[in-house]
């Protein structure tokens, strides 16, 4: 019955209204860098949903009479070692990156995030305790924590992740809390308080969405290193076993043949390239979208 | 007399020598020193006091809200509809925060969550304290916006799209919608410009009376007292120095703060090159003086002062002055 009500309601007109999101989307439009590192990272999420029906052939398909054939019209990016076609490969590693990319910042961001809230909301020692051990964590270079988690989880897609997530866990910490502690001291949390809400309701309704901003940045731009991170794990043999293909595995694989077939390395090692570059130039858009005083 | 023969069950509020200190590294700041305050159901009550007085202590401390540390309520109790607020939980201190007893900020700019529609902020407090669903309570928060004088279709708008006096609206109305028996309005104008104080204070005097709450107006605006409050509590230094009824305090001030604090009022018919002000500064909370804090910048001060902590007295029927030297003149005068 209330919702009869709100429909009766007519929308103001002539006024603009659109929501914060609409209004980051807006403002990301006016960057032509951004806009394109959106729709490549689009495109590669279609590549890898739709695998299955893109690719020309299945991953593991080998042509043993094909074996380091250039680019042709039946192999467009030619094919390795086994005679496999890079092209299918290359698409069904980006399955692999986009899911090891997301769900490790995702990791990430919800230990860190959850730790560095917790931090920066209450203070004191609680925060010494969290904030003392994720800088332990980050005086491990970020790639050897990986290597070495992996290590000991042995390897395997949902084991690279995690790695890859845990490694990452002290950046986040380190932004959430720095957001949590200067939106801590507004007023309007203050007024939350007063008006009888919980400490865990003062975090998650009031104290996040009002952070958001600088996690979205960070988190895009996560994504770019947690994907390299994890294509540098599957190159060390800690990551995605064969015969599955990964664009890191991939260029270890084609390393033995780089002098005289290129195109092994060359076309995973682009595909990374243009993945992380589209990564940090929406990232970069979105730092300045969500930037209010670069309100035009 | 009326003052001592009051039913305690007419006291919604009752302060017993409260007393709250700020421990920092350089030292404690007495912010709030032995503070006796009496609240009836349906008054408004003007604290008013410089700033540093004590007055926004007060008014967290009530609230349960002192952030701690560095803040320690030492002493006292708040008696609040019998019970003392001191002695409750954190958890029964969260159904009285909002329900019972309501606060409204001094800057409205701040006080309101940036990312979130105003409907869904005043919905929260309905949800924190009544058993609705949640389509239920954004309609009565579309209610408590009409009430304050907002459109309804305004309301899922976010507080950037609204003015200065609308957002205190929006606070007002956040404030009074689980109606509370005490509203606490922490210089609810000190933000806004004047023509916008007069219509905020109209709307706060307005829905006082429809919702039959009582009310503590922090302010250091004479004037704002003078239109809204049935009493007034004179704070210096922590402590309430001067409490009486309004016409009573306004006609005859007899504490020689509150003296000093009404010849400080410019007067709009008199021309004067310089403002007639208290000499001195008020004293820093870390070093109070001795006996009377009022002391070092009183006239009228007697050797005592230095020494003795003046009580409260009740120096004429619901006037009561934490003042000896007044009370000594007075006495005279009456027994002559």
């Amino acid at each position: 019955m209330t919702n009869v009500n709100m429909e009766m309601i007519p929308e103001t007109t002539g006024r603009k209204r659109r929501g914060p999101l609409a209004e980051v989307l807006f403002r990301l439009r006016k960057s032509p860098l951004a806009m394109f590192g959106l729709v490549v990272i689009l495109l590669l999420a279609f590549l890898a949903i739709f695998a299955d029906v893109l690719a020309p052939y299945p991953y593991q398909k080998q042509h043993l009479q094909h074996m380091f054939e250039g680019p042709s019209a039946e192999f467009w990016l030619g094919t390795d070692e086994f005679g496999r076609d890079i092209l299918s490969r290359l698409i069904y590693g980006a399955r692999v990156s986009l899911q090891v990319g997301f769900i490790a910042v995702g990791i990430a961001l919800f230990v860190g995030g959850m730790l560095g809230a917790v931090a920066g909301y209450y203070g004191g020692r609680i925060d010494n305790v969290i904030m003392r051990v994720m800088d332990v964590l980050l005086s491990i270079p970020q790639t050897l924590l990986a290597i070495a988690i992996a290590a000991a989880l042995g390897p395997g897609l949902f084991n690279m992740m995690i790695a890859v997530g845990i490694s990452a866990v002290p950046n986040y910490a380190r932004i959430v809390r720095g957001s949590v502690l200067s939106i801590r001291g507004m007023e309007f949390i203050e007024a939350a308080r007063s008006v009888g809400s919980s400490d865990m309701r003062i975090i998650l309704k009031h104290i996040i969405p009002n952070s958001m901003a600088p996690i979205i940045v960070q988190s895009t731009l996560g994504v770019a290193s947690a994907i390299l991170n994890a294509a540098g794990l599957s190159f060390i043999g800690l990551g995605i076993q064969p015969p599955f293909p990964e664009w890191g595995a991939m260029l270890s694989g084609g390393r033995q043949y780089i002098r005289d077939f290129p195109h092994l390395t060359l076309y995973p090692g682009l595909a990374i390239m243009v993945t992380i570059l589209a990564l940090n130039f929406l990232g970069d858009g979105l730092r300045d979208a969500l930037d209010p005083k670069l309100k035009r | 007399m009326e003052q001592a023969n009051r039913n305690e069950r007419d006291l919604l509020l009752d302060i017993r020598d409260l007393t709250i200190q700020y421990r920092t590294d350089n030292g404690v700041v007495h912010a709030v020193g032995g503070l006796n305050l009496q609240l009836g159901r349906g008054e408004s009550l003007g604290l008013v006091g410089e700033t540093g007085a004590g007055k926004t202590t007060t008014a967290l401390g009530i609230m349960g809200l002192i952030p701690s540390p560095p803040g320690v309520v030492t002493s006292g109790q708040i008696f609040f509809e019998g019970e003392d607020l001191l002695t409750k939980s954190e958890t029964e201190m969260r159904d009285v925060r909002g329900g019972k007893i309501a606060m409204i900020f001094q800057d409205p700019m701040t006080s309101l969550n940036p990312v979130m529609t105003v409907d869904r902020q005043i919905a929260e407090m309905i949800r924190l304290h009544r058993n609705v669903s949640d389509a239920e309570s954004l309609t009565l928060a579309g209610d408590m916006l009409e009430l304050v004088g907002i459109r309804r279709e305004r309301m899922h708008d976010y507080p950037h799209q609204f003015s200065g006096g609308m957002k205190q609206r929006v606070v007002i109305a956040i404030a009074l919608a689980c109606d509370p028996g005490l509203l606490i309005a922490d210089e609810p104008t000190t933000a806004l410009d004047v023509t916008i104080q007069a219509q905020v204070l109209e709307l706060m005097k307005r829905l006082k009376i429809q919702f039959n709450a009582s009310m503590i107006l922090i302010t250091h605006d004479l004037g704002i007292v003078a239109d809204i409050c049935d009493k007034v509590a004179i704070m210096y230094a922590g402590r309430v120095v001067e409490y009486a009824d309004k016409r009573a305090l306004y006609t005859h001030p007899l504490h020689p703060y509150t003296i000093g604090l009404f010849n400080s009022v410019p007067d709009l018919d008199e021309d004067r090159e310089e403002l007639a002000v208290i000499p001195g500064l008020m004293p820093d909370p870390m070093d109070l003086p001795t006996g009377c804090t009022f002391h070092p910048r009183c006239e009228m001060a007697v050797e005592d002062c230095a020494k003795l902590r003046p009580e409260m007295a009740e120096l004429e029927p619901g006037h009561f002055v934490a003042c000896p030297v007044r009370a000594r003149m007075l006495g005279a005068a009456q027994g002559r």
